[in-house]
């Protein structure tokens, strides 16, 4: 090798470590920054006496802005719960099909339709995705069920679910392509039908993959904001009824922090519900990882 | 009417290029006055060459905070402001800040077209935003439960509802917050029971109730005369704060505003002028 090649070499190398490491130290600011601002609730003595953690788990109501503040996490606990259970229910299947149909199944012209298709989907932007659920999805779903609220969490749900079907089918659609093919072979030689091998090898086998797809897809719905703040109507209502009104932690973050008085309890309990999202998301991403490596190790070892 | 909530956020785009230009002169706040902010800039760039106007959004609250850390010129709020909001400016700046009256405005309040009801007193609204009455039917209309609508809590008009309708009472869990009058304005307009509030500008593809301030008193839409007299119950003032008294580039355009011509548009965008 040249000298100057070497020389440009290095300086490359140097340039793309030190974007790694910044990208990390970002991160790793804003994780300080948010613990930062959420530790009044642990330390300090003004804003305990108006709010302990058992106010934030075992009372029932969110009434922050009020001549009696009380600070219940419980129904926006409850409220991103019903909201992320629906849409994984309503976005799994949908994308675990569509990934099933264009890894096996769909000839190469319609592969090529439908694969780009669902990934568009992933570029429209959350908040035109979240005004169609309040302007039109909102008034079908309420003309089949006859609701009384027609904001709802079936709703927000299932435009949270459409918004992280792409999600769910790139990785599962990823983890069948990876499936070797002398495992398709494998089964045929043994004298398995096509469904039997697709549904009884490739599958199984893929499974893990699809498991981090589905944590990936679950850590975007509990992480959304603006679908849910447009369709959801945001009322903080204590109950688990998927047809009520409902509120969850990022939505309310959206909604109250422009206003909120700087080191007010109420700005550090939107930052403890940052801080719990943020361990949320964190888990259910590390979980994801970790099921990927574990299936990448599984077919590297018999291929 | 329908989508200017999604117009803020690419209107704020390119007015913070065109800042980047020259010195501009920003106004943050109020949702509810964030269309009669944007006409009233439009029209004085159009009218004087090398002006910059910059308008954002967010409420009245989010307003108020930027005008206290000093990253807006002119907060633009639809409530007064507060105590509390007032002792901080001084303790920052050594001022009280200075408001200006720029439009006058009546809280409106939102029905479905489809709904019979067309009066209610304040103590009724009251009772229907905290729960106490839940279903039309209470009210003289049909028998089906009532849906309330309203804002978040950086809303001015949130606030401005909660002091003088509520008279400083907790809204209802039950109640629905929505992001911006436009999107409490569809919500009704799509909802046969639902109730909604907001500014007078807004009333579009809804009705909107009479208002009477007791049980006995006679009822009041809504219109110029009403506001302006003040015989509407839910007449407000629109207001621009600043840190000091305006001057310079700032002074020619809050008077180019409460001219004849700046007051013109106020009543074009659906407001009423202040004099």
């Amino acid at each position: 090798m040249k000298r100057g090649e070497r020389i440009t070499n290095s300086i490359l190398e140097g340039g793309l470590k030190l974007s790694a490491l910044l990208a990390i130290f970002l991160i790793f600011l804003i994780f300080i920054f948010i613990f930062k601002e959420a530790l009044p609730i642990f330390t300090n003595p003004g804003v305990r006496s108006e709010v302990d953690l058992r106010d934030l788990f075992a009372s029932s109501v969110w009434q922050p802005v009020s001549d009696h503040p009380r600070f219940s996490l419980l129904p926006l606990f409850l409220g991103t719960l019903k909201l992320s259970l629906i849409a994984i229910l309503f976005a799994t299947p949908l994308a675990l099909g569509a990934a099933i149909f264009t890894a096996e199944f769909a000839p190469r012209a319609l592969k090529e339709t439908i694969k780009p298709g669902i990934e568009i989907l992933a570029g429209i932007p959350s908040v035109v995705m979240g005004a169609f659920a309040l302007l039109t999805l909102a008034s079908v779903l309420q003309g089949i069920f006859g609701w009384t609220m027609r904001l709802n969490a079936v709703n927000a749900g299932i435009a949270l679910g459409l918004a992280i079907v792409p999600t769910i089918y790139s990785v599962a659609d990823d983890a069948l392509r990876a499936v070797p093919g002398s495992f398709r072979e494998a089964a045929y030689a043994l004298g398995s039908r096509r469904n039997q091998a697709i549904f009884r090898v490739i599958i199984p086998v893929a499974l893990p993959g699809i498991f981090a797809g589905f944590m990936l897809g679950l850590g975007r719905a509990i992480g959304e904001t603006m679908i849910v703040l447009l369709a959801s109507g945001n009322a903080a209502i204590l109950s688990l009824d998927p047809a009520l009104s409902t509120r969850s932690f990022s939505a309310t973050i959206a909604a109250e922090l422009g206003e909120v008085v700087f080191g007010s309890t109420h700005y550090a309990v939107l930052f403890f519900i940052g801080a719990l999202l943020f361990v949320i998301t964190f888990i259910i991403n590390l979980i994801a990882n970790l099921v990927v490596e574990r299936f990448k190790v599984r077919l590297a070892g018999v291929a | 009417m329908k989508k200017y909530w999604l117009l803020i956020p690419i209107f704020t785009l390119v007015t913070a290029g065109a800042a980047l230009a020259g010195k501009a002169i920003t106004i943050k706040g109020s949702d509810t006055m964030v269309i009669l902010n944007q006409r009233w800039a439009e029209n004085y760039m159009n009218n004087h060459p090398g002006a910059v106007v910059q308008v954002t959004g967010g409420g009245s609250g989010v307003g108020i905070s930027a005008l206290i850390n000093g990253t807006t010129e002119i907060c633009a709020s639809s409530r007064t402001m507060k105590d509390s909001e007032q002792k901080k400016l001084r303790e920052r700046w050594n001022t009280l800040g200075v408001g200006i009256p720029v439009a006058k405005d009546g809280v409106t309040l939102f029905l479905n077209a489809s709904n019979p009801v067309s009066e209610l007193s304040l103590e009724q609204l009251k009772n229907i935003y905290t729960r106490k009455v839940k279903n039309w039917r209470e009210l003289g209309g049909s028998d089906s439960p009532i849906i309330l609508y309203g804002r978040e809590s950086s809303s001015g008009t949130y606030v401005f509802f909660k002091d003088t309708v509520l008279l400083g009472a907790d809204f209802a869990p039950e109640t629905q917050t929505m992001p911006g009058t436009a999107a409490i304005v569809n919500a009704v307009s799509k909802d046969p029971n639902g109730i909604g509030y907001g500014g007078v500008a807004y009333a579009s593809g809804v009705k909107h109730l009479k208002i009477r301030k007791t049980a006995g008193a006679a009822a009041y839409d809504p219109t110029q005369e009403n506001v302006k007299s003040g015989v509407y119950p839910l007449s407000r003032d629109l207001f621009f704060y600043l840190r000091k008294t305006p001057s310079g580039d700032t002074k020619k355009f809050i008077d180019w505003i409460l001219s004849p011509a700046g007051q013109e548009i106020v009543t074009k965008v659906g407001y009423f002028p202040v004099k």
